[in-house]
């Protein structure tokens, strides 16, 4: 078993929901991501998704395009976030960490390279915004020998014929996006969400976190409700980008941020 | 060496997934997916369809004044001293470029679909007019994202788009140009994917567009054999297009694929030298990769980031091209080659002193490779460039390269 499916089947024997925090590797600057992804965990996060940044972000709103922006002009690259998650690893061996980015930077690294590299540095799933699982013949098998798990997405557009297929291709969890938008969007609706996300855990076993749009500790326990577990980005970029001069208080913000979600998605529990 | 292309093989291309042997595909987010389906579902109806395509012909007709003339520039020739240089004017389209073509043909789809609201990407801000205009005409809410370089660079065309009746939304992002703007169409597009209707461009972007745009395009290729054989009694030895998304090239080359003896030339633009880094050549000097919505070769750096281009002429200053052109260049059925922003200026002043025909800054990067080719074949052979579209807007640009004030 994945160090994914471990984690997400722990949480599950114990009726508990996943935390899933997202921030941008190398921002605010490439140094002090791995200390970072430390604080997340200690504020609670189950899983880390590490974005990649990519100069063409198509997928994001404004938020996390300025967070590419800024790791970007540090010179931020797919190589490094391999390093950053090494360094991590060498303190932390549980925590599972997904990759988060778009298809280029992989394919300049070139598929193999990347799987083996991923692998060895202690990446656990791959989430790439704009590989649909019918383009992802050729990496998908790269993936599977490797026990890296893919993560894909399900979105309000998506049929149940395809929530089918693409729940096959999928392994660790499947990643809704709660609405029609881009990253930093906020006009979630939770009912909305109860309906699909329960069509979806009709449809297949893999669990399924909820993200876009969660913002704060009632939405994470409404979705949490819902689904297998919540994944929160934006509002930590942003809270990333306005503290950046300051470490310790961009620590502390991120804390006061997730400690709340974190205790709200536990109450479910009980 | 090139291979033989048969109307079969054609006929399979792009498959059912939309791929151009290794390029192509539909790269995006799955909030999009179901829209490109349904896109394309209904596009494959629309094209056998009598009444759809009857419309298109019409508009097409009626509305931007086609065929346009294939025209024999004698005096360009002349000067030149090789091959006879023939001009297909798509420059004298309604709107002043080819763009039209593909935007009549995507808005009747706009209306087929029940679609009230369309959105577009624009760089030169041409095809954002052409979006405009048939958007006016039709009574479509319309909103066009630039760059807000472009916005500068362009202001004639954002006040033409204005006076349409369309909203322009200027992008701050990234660097400000045309990918940028894409972008942004995109992410609109994700957020508003119910009502709306986005119109790309170019041949660019996640099937079934680089298929439907080129099938609008097809018109100027269709009608440039048939003149050319009513006029000249033969079909051409090469054709001449510019390519920046490549829809004015694809528009010219598609019907002639399996015209065994017809050469054909995409020229890039080769801004400072290709040698400089200054340029917007991807596949002149790029390699494969994945940008909006498809495989095909890009400017990146060795880490997959899209890297900055430089044009002259704003509606060649995009980072990648379509599909079918980086499947063409693979098979060595088409080549593709640069010139300098230099050379179309002159390329430009040419036209305009010989001819009395003013091109777009990126239809004149057309002439200048046309004229260094036409040089170097024989009396009795014939080249045709495709003059995409008309100088005006770029009065300004050269103006200030001469250091005059207009
Ligand atoms: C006159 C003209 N020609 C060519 C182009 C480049 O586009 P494409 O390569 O798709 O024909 C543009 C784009 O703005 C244009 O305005």
């Amino acid at each position: 078993m994945s160090r994914i499916q471990t984690v997400l089947q722990t949480l599950k024997g114990q009726g508990r929901k996943a935390l899933i925090p997202y921030i941008t590797a190398g921002d605010p600057h490439p140094d002090r991501t791995v200390e970072l992804m430390h604080t997340l965990v200690e504020a609670g996060a189950d899983i880390i998704e590490l974005g990649v940044p990519f100069s063409d972000p198509m997928a994001d709103g404004p938020v996390i395009q300025l967070a590419c922006e800024r790791a970007l002009k540090h010179g931020t690259s797919l190589r490094q976030v391999l390093e950053m998650v090494k360094t991590f690893r060498s303190r932390d061996d549980k925590t599972p960490i997904v990759l988060m980015g778009y298809l280029n930077p992989v394919e300049a690294m070139g598929y193999e390279v990347f799987s083996d590299a991923a692998k060895a540095a202690g990446v656990d799933g791959v989430l790439t915004v704009d590989l649909p699982p019918e383009e992802a013949e050729d990496v998908a098998p790269l993936f599977a020998e490797r026990g890296l798990d893919p993560i894909f997405l399900l979105a309000p557009t998506t049929t149940e014929d395809r929530i089918r297929a693409i729940s096959a291709h999928s392994s660790g969890y499947i990643y809704y996006v709660s609405l029609k938008g881009v990253t930093g969007s906020a006009q979630l609706n939770v009912d909305d969400v109860a309906e699909k996300v329960s069509r979806i855990h009709a449809l297949t076993s893999v669990p399924v976190g909820v993200g876009f749009g969660i913002r704060n500790a009632e939405t994470a326990a409404a979705v949490g409700r819902v689904s297998d577990g919540v994944i929160v980005g934006s509002i930590l970029v942003d809270t990333i980008a306005k503290n950046q001069d300051d470490i310790e208080a961009l620590k502390s913000s991120l804390v006061s941020l997730l400690k709340p979600m974190r205790e709200a998605l536990d109450e479910l529990a009980s | 060496m090139s291979v033989k292309l048969t109307e079969e093989m054609l006929r399979a291309l792009p498959d059912t997934r939309g791929h151009f042997g290794a390029y192509g595909g539909r790269f995006v987010s799955e909030t999009l997916m179901d829209s490109l389906m349904q896109l394309e579902t209904e596009y494959l109806k629309l094209r056998d369809d009598a009444e759809f395509q009857a419309t298109f012909d019409k508009d097409l007709a009626d509305y931007v004044g086609r065929p346009s003339p294939l025209y024999f520039a004698e005096r360009l020739t002349r000067e030149t001293g090789g091959a006879q240089i023939w001009l297909k004017r798509e420059d004298l389209n309604h709107t002043g470029a080819h763009k039209v073509n593909n935007t009549i043909g995507q808005a009747l789809l706009a209306s087929f679909l029940g679609k009230k609201r369309v959105i577009a990407e624009t760089g030169a801000g041409q095809h954002g007019v052409a979006t405009a205009t048939v958007c006016a005409r039709l009574g479509l809410e319309c909103h066009v994202f630039m760059g807000s370089e472009d916005v500068k660079r362009q202001s004639l065309n954002v006040y033409r788009m204005k006076l349409l009746g369309a909203e322009v939304h200027a992008v701050e992002s990234g660097t400000k140009t045309l990918k940028d703007a894409m972008n942004e169409a995109m992410r609109d597009w994700v957020t508003n994917v119910d009502d709306t209707f986005y119109i790309i461009g170019t041949v660019a972007g996640p099937h079934p567009y680089p298929m439907l745009v080129r099938d609008f395009q097809a018109v100027i290729g269709r009608e440039t054999r048939r003149q050319a054989l009513a006029q000249a009694g033969r079909l051409p030895d090469a054709l001449v297009a510019c390519v920046g998304g490549g829809s004015n090239a694809i528009g010219l080359f598609y019907p002639f694929l399996t015209d065994e003896s017809v050469a054909m030339y995409g020229v890039e633009a080769g801004g400072l030298g290709l040698s400089t880094g200054q340029h917007a050549a991807p596949l002149s000097a790029g390699r494969p990769g994945v940008l909006h919505g498809n495989r095909t070769y890009l400017m990146e750096d060795e880490n997959g980031q899209i890297a900055g281009t430089h044009s002259v002429s704003a509606g060649l200053d995009y980072p990648g091209v379509g599909p079918e052109h980086s499947w063409l260049k693979d098979i060595g059925r088409a080549q593709y080659v640069s010139v300098t922003d230099d050379e179309a200026l002159a390329g430009f002043r040419q036209l305009t002193r010989v001819e009395g025909i003013m091109p777009a800054l990126e239809s004149a990067h057309a002439v200048a490779y046309a004229t260094k080719l036409a040089a170097s074949m024989d009396k009795g052979q014939m080249v045709v460039i495709n003059v995409s579209g008309r100088g005006d807007k770029d009065i300004h640009t050269i103006a200030q390269l001469d250091g005059i004030e207009v």
